[in-house]
């Protein structure tokens, strides 16, 4: 059976990790290729670096940590932040990225979703969605790092990817972001009922129980957290070790 | 030298870069006289089956690819296990390599989310050089959206999904093809990619 999937996520300036954290046995706390390779030891199913550069030099940087990291940790590796072109995502699967996440600019551009997934396969372009509710079983779509309300019903933006090629989403919740209450099940779940690729829940994981619950209650096959991992309130193998306690299949 | 053939299709660095990690010597090739002279073969790719048998034959390997898998360790990854069998139904009906008896058709499951991603544990049901010292409960790393059919003989492993998914197959002889992702699958990856080595 397909296990579940847990995603650590790192974000990344100038190719350093944002907010240093005290992993055991890693030299430079700063170090996306360390952090990575921690993940990697913890059993993280996959590993995702987000790229919060602004400047062009900082992008090159960025893209020689993500080289250094494919060579050394064989778990797939999922690259977002600031890929705007094909040619943006030729250039990261090339440094060794497997999958790309884009967001806003999917948005901006849907044809980026196509053209991509016509060229290097709608395995490797994941769609991440910023979304809010507005009302009973309604939430709209967000751009920009969830700063702007495009006023795109969810649902309808679910399907128009799915048929534009994408390979899987990665759907993060506004509401929940940052409050450490939960995933979005109710969000979480709108979603999964209405498509057929897989689906990566984001925002809110605070405790143990959390990641039980949304592969208990969505149809969710991955769970992705930041800051949680991050800060070693939790590792990635408790995390494991307490859903195959729920009965939940993961590696 | 295991030579990595290098057709346009696919991230074939990840190949490289867990060969290298394993102190395995190799090389990404594009022509024939270096997959002659090579000791093993592995022939990656990811996208779709008819695209991906054109660059092939384009490139001029399609004939050489079928004589040398024959007489050293052949390793298709990916698309390239699919490009193994006999016909590919993916948009169109298309001839594939034909090393292994059977064809590859679409998941077509409804109830299924496509594509199969993420791992997935490998049932033993042959005995296969490449999963020794894999044990019985080991998880491999998969995508596709595309299966194979064929003998159960030339299952060495299956994965459940839907029903019985062929991760690794083996014609007995030199022929094996993974569709999951070895070089992407961790430390159990990582043991099968060094048996392949330990096949020369």
């Amino acid at each position: 059976m397909l296990a579940k999937r847990i995603i650590p996520c790192l974000d990344v300036r100038n190719g350093k990790v944002v907010k240093g954290v005290n992993f055991e046995g890693v030299r430079d706390v700063g170090d996306p290729v360390e952090c990575a390779e921690e993940y990697n030891r913890q059993g993280a199913d996959e590993i995702v670096f987000y790229d919060i550069t602004a400047s062009f030099e900082g992008r090159g940087v960025f893209l020689d940590v993500v080289r250094e990291t494919a060579k050394k940790v064989f778990v797939p590796l999922t690259v977002g932040g600031g890929i705007k072109t094909v040619d943006d995502i030729r250039e990261t699967l090339r440094a060794g990225a497997d999958k790309v996440s884009v967001n806003s600019q999917a948005v901006k551009n849907p044809q980026l979703i196509k053209d991509g997934a016509d060229i290097f396969g709608s395995q490797c372009i994941c769609v991440g969605i910023d979304a809010k509710k507005i009302a009973d079983n309604k939430w709209t779509v967000y751009i920009n790092g969830g700063r702007v309300d495009m006023g795109i019903d969810l649902i309808d933006w679910v399907h128009q990817i799915e048929q534009l090629g994408a390979g899987e989403i990665c759907l993060n919740s506004i509401d929940a972001d940052g409050t450490k209450n939960g995933f979005d099940i109710e969000m979480l779940q709108a979603v999964c009922d209405n498509c057929n690729i897989p689906v990566i829940a984001s925002g809110g994981a605070g405790k143990i129980g959390d990641f039980a619950e949304v592969f208990e209650k969505t149809g969710a096959t991955a769970a992705l957290a930041a800051s949680l991992f991050h800060f070693r309130e939790l590792t990635v193998q408790e995390v494991k070790s307490y859903c195959r306690s729920k009965e939940i299949i993961v590696r | 030298m295991i030579a990595i053939v290098d057709y346009g299709a696919g991230n074939i660095f990840s190949v490289k870069n867990a060969l290298d990690h394993l102190g395995l010597e190799c090389g990404l090739v594009s022509d024939c006289d270096s997959i002659k002279a090579a000791d093993a073969v592995i022939l990656p790719g990811v996208g779709a089956f008819p695209a991906a048998m054109k660059m092939l034959e384009q490139s001029g390997l399609v004939e050489i690819i079928k004589e040398e898998a024959a007489k050293k360790p052949f390793l298709g990854i990916c698309l390239g296990m699919q490009l193994i069998f006999e016909k590919g139904y993916e948009f169109e009906e298309c001839d594939g390599l034909g090393l292994i008896g059977g064809s590859v058709r679409k998941m077509d499951d409804t109830e299924l989310i496509i594509p199969h991603m993420g791992w997935n544990k490998l049932e033993k049901l042959n005995d296969c050089p490449l999963l020794e010292n894999v044990g019985d409960d080991e998880y491999v790393y998969f995508v596709h959206s595309y299966k194979a059919h064929c003998s159960d003989s030339d299952i060495a492993a299956y994965c459940e999904y839907g029903g019985r998914v062929p991760a690794l197959v083996h014609d007995g002889k030199y022929v094996y093809g993974a569709q999951f992702h070895p070089e992407k699958s961790g430390e159990t990856g990582l043991k099968i990619l060094r048996n392949f080595g330990g096949l020369i």
